[in-house]
């Protein structure tokens, strides 16, 4: 009987969803796309990407530990950040580029905001762009070694898919969805990126609303603007090309720069697939999927402000006044 | 130290209310044309040249000009000045004129200028006006030259046109593009508010703001609006 009288407040039920689990199961869906990417691209690889994830964590630790915050790395989100970054670079990027990237990304995109969920931008997104400008020589540099080329498809050295595309030039659709392409480490194998995904959805890590709404307008978008008219393999190249897939599955879907409100976010994913088309086919490089991201990320707060749900009862009259 | 001394006065400009790091005004200039040091040096000493002159000048016609039609007053004096300066850089510093562009023509609007107009010379005689104008001027300088220095250094590895850094230094050109502007400012403000903030736990006195009529019209952030 005792035991009636220890009766807390509310709430009684609680979720098993946390920071950490979600931010495991992110690392877990990038595994296959990394596993390729070193496959791929080898040791060079493997050192960027281990330079990235150990720049941000440690950014993230010396910074909490300086601010006398407390220390949130064990949550595994400047893990994924450091991946996806690494995941964004190409594979002859030098070792300073991560931990730059790195340290930029965690620094002042992310804590100086206030750290996790106050950033205003996808951090691992905000560094790619950062190194981006900065070295645009780099950063689309996609030639490899002979080791590497030998397990590459490509006709063509020293472009991706998507260049060849933009200028032109023939492409592979079958390599370019399985991944034997060139490209960024983690971007090239659009099954790995699209099987990662499903295990999101599968595990309730993400919903299926912004990459549908976004691959779904891109490819119109591509239909219609594209210039190749009624062509389903140039629309079907152009979504396995370039960083569509890691973009759309792992980094619009950030829970942090996404809308909350479910009308909004429909909104984001049109916006993300009308951007990255104008970027990608009107634009002057073959990619667009970063700018677009990150520029919908600042658009956020004007959408969550458009859709916000009205409260339950209250009726919109015909002048669009509430009463 | 006595209050619109010169010596006073020019405390106040380059540290106290410095318009780069503790006013934040003139910010259009600051961001835009910082992208080397020279080039900061440069727009500084034509502000601080523009902003000496129109100070004495407005200081002098400040019992002629009726209130009601100050700001247009203020505006034909300045860009007087404006004309003047501009004319003599094309003629006698062509590259600089040519680096700075349009933001010389700008500095007709120049919220120093007319801020020091509106807060200063229009109410005080012309000596003290005089120093407020070259004291808030070098501060000015001394603010655009940081920020060149620091954009230069990191985003072209040179100071002054100079090559400072070895070759195998690799520039982050995004500092000298507009977002660099932004970063540079921000941290040497930060920098800044630490030292401040520094200062104020050892005790020492902080420099206080003079502004006493309350904190809305005030860009004094040292006190934070504790003063109100």
């Amino acid at each position: 009987m005792s035991d009636m009288l220890h009766v807390s407040s509310s709430p009684h039920i609680r979720s098993k969803i946390t920071t950490d689990r979600i931010m495991y199961l992110v690392l877990l869906a990038l595994l296959p796309a990394t596993c390729m990417g070193i496959y791929l691209f080898g040791i060079p690889a493997l050192v960027l990407i281990l330079c990235s994830v150990i720049t941000c964590v440690a950014t993230e630790y010396i910074y909490e530990r300086l601010m006398k915050k407390p220390v949130t790395i064990h949550d595994g989100s400047a893990m994924v950040t450091g991946l996806l970054l690494a995941l964004n670079l190409p594979s002859g990027a030098p070792w300073w580029m991560p931990v730059l990237g790195g340290v930029f990304a965690i620094l002042v995109v992310k804590q100086l905001f206030g750290g996790l969920g106050q950033n205003i931008m996808n951090p691992a997104l905000a560094g790619r762009c950062f190194l981006m400008i900065s070295f645009a020589a780099r950063m689309t540099d996609f030639s490899t070694s002979d080791s590497v080329t030998a397990k590459l498809v490509d006709t063509v050295s020293g472009a991706t898919p998507l260049a060849e595309i933009k200028s032109g030039g023939s492409y592979d659709l079958l390599s370019m969805f399985l991944g034997t392409t060139r490209g960024t480490i983690g971007e090239t194998s659009a099954l790995l990126l699209l099987i990662g995904g499903i295990f999101l959805v599968v595990m309730k890590v993400i919903d299926l609303k912004i990459p549908l709404t976004y691959l779904g307008t891109f490819a119109v978008f591509a239909l219609l603007f594209g210039g190749h008219g009624f062509d389903l393999g140039y629309v079907a190249a152009e979504l396995c090309g370039g960083g569509l897939m890691l973009g759309a599955w792992f980094m619009a879907t950030d829970y942090v720069t996404r809308p909350v409100t479910v009308k909004g976010q429909y909104v984001y994913g049109v916006i993300l697939g009308l951007l990255t088309g104008l970027f990608r086919i009107f634009g002057g490089s073959a990619e667009g999927v970063s700018y677009a991201i990150i520029f919908s990320n600042l658009l956020v707060p004007i959408i969550e402000r458009l859709t916000l749900p009205g409260g339950f009862g209250i009726v919109k009259q015909k002048g669009g006044k509430k009463s | 130290m006595k209050a619109n001394s010169p010596a006073e006065r020019l405390y106040n400009g380059i540290i106290k209310e410095n318009p780069t790091f503790v006013m934040m005004i003139g910010m259009c200039p600051t961001l835009a044309v910082t992208t080397s040091a020279t080039n900061g040096i440069g727009m500084g000493l034509t502000t601080l040249v523009i902003l000496t002159l129109s100070n004495m000048m407005i200081s002098m016609l400040r019992k002629m000009i009726p209130d009601g039609v100050r700001m247009p007053a203020y505006i034909g004096v300045v860009a007087s000045f404006v004309t003047i300066v501009q004319l003599l850089l094309q003629g006698y510093i062509p590259s600089l004129y040519d680096s700075l562009g349009i933001y010389i023509p700008l500095i007709v609007v120049n919220c120093i200028i007319l801020g020091r107009a509106e807060a200063f010379a229009g109410k005080n005689p012309v000596i003290p006006s005089l120093f407020d104008g070259l004291g808030m001027g070098l501060g000015f300088t001394i603010g655009l030259t940081c920020i060149g220095a620091v954009r230069e250094l990191i985003g072209a590895g040179q100071l002054f046109g100079f090559q400072i850094l070895p070759e195998s230094y690799e520039p982050v050109t995004i500092f000298i593009m507009a977002p660099g502007a932004f970063f540079v400012l921000a941290l040497l403000v930060a920098v800044q508010n630490y030292v401040k903030g520094r200062k104020a736990a050892k005790g020492q006195p902080v420099p206080e703001s003079s502004c006493g009529q309350g904190c809305g019209s005030c860009g004094n952030t040292a006190c934070s609006g504790k003063k109100l």
